[in-house]
């Protein structure tokens, strides 16, 4: 069967408003050459950003999950609250492997859960004494935090909890930034929201905040790189190598300080697009300063990346980046001769977050394999516009995708790889479909840069030719 | 035991009427608990002679939890025998007071102050409904039947036609019904007839028309009932007939809430609106 008909079919096991619904986010993608040879993709348009249908076990998060999991959650020198009843503070606790530096307790408070515990009383009597009282405690117990970021859970925003208010006094008393952030879970439909409530905050309690005596021509900032694994730090090294000097790295192993001074860059190098282009505007039409998205998956990637970075400076750094290509070029070489033997022709079939449903498409094509599918989680339209031109024809696009889609999909697709998340981990492995969680490497990584590539080229490997699936019987079979 | 709240615009008079007319029930050796579901705190004045020092949620503010609270810290005991509690709650603009009256109706509910002695229990609950919290009183189990108390004033007849459109939704789900309309009189102009009206367009029936009368005002004063400060008085007797009334009462229906249009032609066929037009011009 076609894959488009395949779709068609897929949408029928639904109920008609949901099959309606869910069609606009589903697509095959098939681009049609007229007679001037002018093509065009009439199957290029997919629904997005639009609320989830209950019962079909969505991957999204919420808000919350958006700013104090994904934004805030990271930057490593901030104490960071979930306000409210400790649920969500506790089941969110080391879910990404946002690395950090520093000493955990210290100065690193990355590892760490601090929940206010929102008892029945603050509910009803409000949370502002209990917020004051942890403010405090705080304080106290780690002197070196620089600061407090008040994560709203949905109860805080359901009762009317002035957290602006209280922020503003604690600021007074501790002497530190307090940042309240109205992410409550129930605004907005995916985690998306959040992202953009904490872009916010950002913007309203940080940027412009600091000075930079020593500012130079070559001064630039990482934004949206989440140190997953240490990917930013593999990511900050060739920007170095460049002779650029990196002012500001947030949020993967951010520090306040240095995100205060953000606005004096020359140029902001932006990785995750999705969770950071609302910040990166802002510093446009705030300070004028241009900012670019760039993408360290994969030699190929890599290299455009350092070109197209290099060209927004001199000459001196145009040369440079020449050399930093050439430098690793024999490594990348060896990697790809290495694994390409292996991998050459294998499908892959993905389905994350922010940016990787894109941007790991050239690192796959790298070693030979081919993507049969993509989809975001929480995409909006201008994350779909990014990824069809890099797809080729009769690739599945899907946008939100629900779990019936992705089994039926893998079923009639038969990729030899998966890279989702935790939650489709062991719906596929148990399928028998090798798998790689793409949102946190597998305890892996860094994946990003020259560091990265070679990580991941052994982790797909080891993925799809793990002889494991050889030794697997079928209980099933006759 | 019949579990009654009580409804009405905000100063319509519904504690004041609530504890006058509990106190004419228990005069009659009826045994009765007022629950006050506000966060004022001031739905057992008349009763305990005092406003009630502890309620429910500021108790357990001050030690940790409602669960380290006893019944016996809550629940006081008034003129003639009638147990009060109140709910309590946050001052104005913090917190979410109906939370509050869900986490106090909940505990005294199981810690037992819902005695199987008891004839009637009373919610005297805040203004209008505003949110889920305030409707807790009539939900699955608790109050069963609705007076609302109004005047002929428009804005009361309006909250009053909301508060039917609450009940309709509780009376589809459960069984609660409305027993009828209490007319606290304001002596606006043919306010009785008004009033019968209303009740009439709404399905039910006006239980009572409590004439207005300054010995009310004089009884607050003396944080007493008047059936308690001064017995022999007309008004006492009044409290007393919507008391037996109530007693009585067998009418309970699932009320058929008014549009706005149908509520200002009424005000308007009683001529209420013309002699404020009148009056205007």
């Amino acid at each position: 069967m076609k894959t488009a008909e395949f779709v068609q079919d897929l949408l029928k096991k639904y109920p008609e408003k949901t099959a309606k619904k869910r069609a606009g986010h589903i697509t095959v993608k098939e681009t049609t050459t007229d007679e001037t040879g002018a093509s065009s993709c009439s199957s290029c348009a997919v629904k997005s950003n639009a609320k989830s249908i209950p019962g079909v076990m969505t991957a999204r998060g919420c808000a919350y999950a958006g700013s104090k999991g994904v934004v805030w959650g990271p930057i490593r020198d901030m104490v960071h609250l979930s306000h409210g009843p400790v649920g969500c503070g506790y089941y969110s606790w080391s879910t990404r492997r946002n690395l950090a530096q520093g000493t955990p307790g210290v100065d690193n408070f990355v590892p760490f859960q601090f929940t206010s515990d929102y008892q029945e009383r603050d509910i009803v009597y409000g949370g502002a004494q209990r917020l004051e009282m942890i403010g405090r405690e705080i304080r106290s117990l780690f002197p070196l935090a620089k600061g407090i970021s008040i994560q709203s859970e949905c109860p805080v925003g359901l009762i009317g909890d002035d957290i602006e208010a209280s922020a503003k006094k604690m600021r007074e008393e501790l002497d530190i930034d307090v940042i309240p952030v109205r992410c409550e879970g129930f605004r907005g439909v995916s985690q998306s929201l959040g992202h953009h409530i904490a872009n916010d905050a950002i913007r309203d309690h940080v940027l412009g905040k600091g000075t930079l005596p020593d500012a130079g021509p070559y001064d630039v900032a990482i934004i949206g790189d989440y140190n997953i694994g240490g990917d930013a730090w593999a990511s900050r090294k060739i920007i170095e190598e460049m002779g650029l000097r990196v002012v500001s790295m947030w949020s993967g192993d951010g520090q306040l300080e240095t995100m205060k001074v953000t606005h004096l860059s020359k140029l902001n190098l932006i990785h995750c697009y999705r969770s950071m282009n609302y910040i990166a505007r802002h510093m446009e039409e705030a300070y004028g300063i241009p900012w670019m998205e760039y993408n360290f998956f994969g030699p190929t990637k890599i290299e455009a990346s350092i070109r197209a970075i290099a060209k927004r400076f001199d000459a001196t750094i145009q040369a440079n980046a020449e050399k930093v290509i050439a430098k690793h070029r024999a490594e990348m070489d060896a990697v790809i001769a290495k694994y390409r033997a292996r991998l050459d022709g294998k499908s892959v079939m993905l389905y994350v977050g922010g940016l990787r449903p894109r941007h790991v498409i050239g690192a796959y094509e790298d070693l030979g394999m081919q993507i049969t599918g993509t989809g975001y989680e929480f995409g909006h339209a201008d994350d779909y516009q990014r990824t069809l031109p890099l797809v080729k024809d009769g690739t599945v696009i899907y946008d939100d995708a629900t779990e019936h889609e992705m089994e039926e999909l893998v079923k009639h697709l038969k990729p030899d790889l998966v890279g989702a998340g935790i939650k489709e981990k062991y719906v596929f492995q148990k399928m028998g479909v090798p798998f790689r969680q793409m949102h946190s490497w597998d305890y892996s990584g860094p994946y990003h840069g020259y560091e990265g590539f070679p990580i991941f080229a052994r982790d797909m490997d080891m993925a799809i030719n793990s002889p494991t699936w050889k030794l697997v019987k079928d209980p099933f079979a006759a | 035991m019949r579990q009654i709240a009580i409804y009405g615009k905000g100063g319509i008079g519904k504690s004041t009427t609530t504890q006058n007319l509990v106190a004419g029930l228990a005069e009659a050796g009826k045994k009765v608990m007022i629950i006050g579901c506000d966060p004022k705190a001031d739905s057992t004045r008349l009763i305990l002679h005092a406003k009630s020092q502890t309620t429910v949620m500021d108790l357990a503010r001050e030690r940790g939890s409602v669960e380290d609270l006893e019944l016996g810290d809550v629940l006081q005991i008034g003129y003639r025998g009638i147990r009060c509690a109140e709910s309590g709650g946050p001052e104005p603009g913090v917190g979410c007071a109906g939370r509050g009256v869900i986490t106090a109706i909940n505990f005294l509910e199981e810690n037992g102050a819902y005695g199987n002695d008891l004839d009637f229990i009373f919610y005297d609950v805040l203004g209008d409904v505003v949110c889920g919290g305030f409707a807790m009183p009539i939900r699955e189990k608790k109050a069963q039947e609705i007076y609302i108390v109004t005047s002929g004033e428009m804005m009361a007849m309006y909250a009053a036609n909301n508060i039917c459109k609450g009940i309709l939704k509780y009376a589809m789900s459960g069984g609660v019904r409305l027993g009828g309309l209490i007319c606290n009189s304001r002596k606006v102009d043919k306010e009785l007839e008004l009033i019968a009206a209303l009740a009439d367009k709404l399905g039910t029936q006006l239980i009572h028309f409590v004439p207005r009368d300054n010995v009310v005002q004089r009884a607050e004063l003396k944080r007493m009932t008047v059936i308690e400060y001064e017995p022999g008085a007309e008004q006492a007797e009044e409290y007393r007939q919507l008391a037996r009334k109530i007693s009585e009462n067998k009418n309970f229906v699932v009320p058929t809430p008014l549009t706005m249009d149908e509520l200002e032609e009424l005000l308007i066929t009683y001529g209420f609106m013309d002699a404020e037009e009148v009056k205007a011009s």
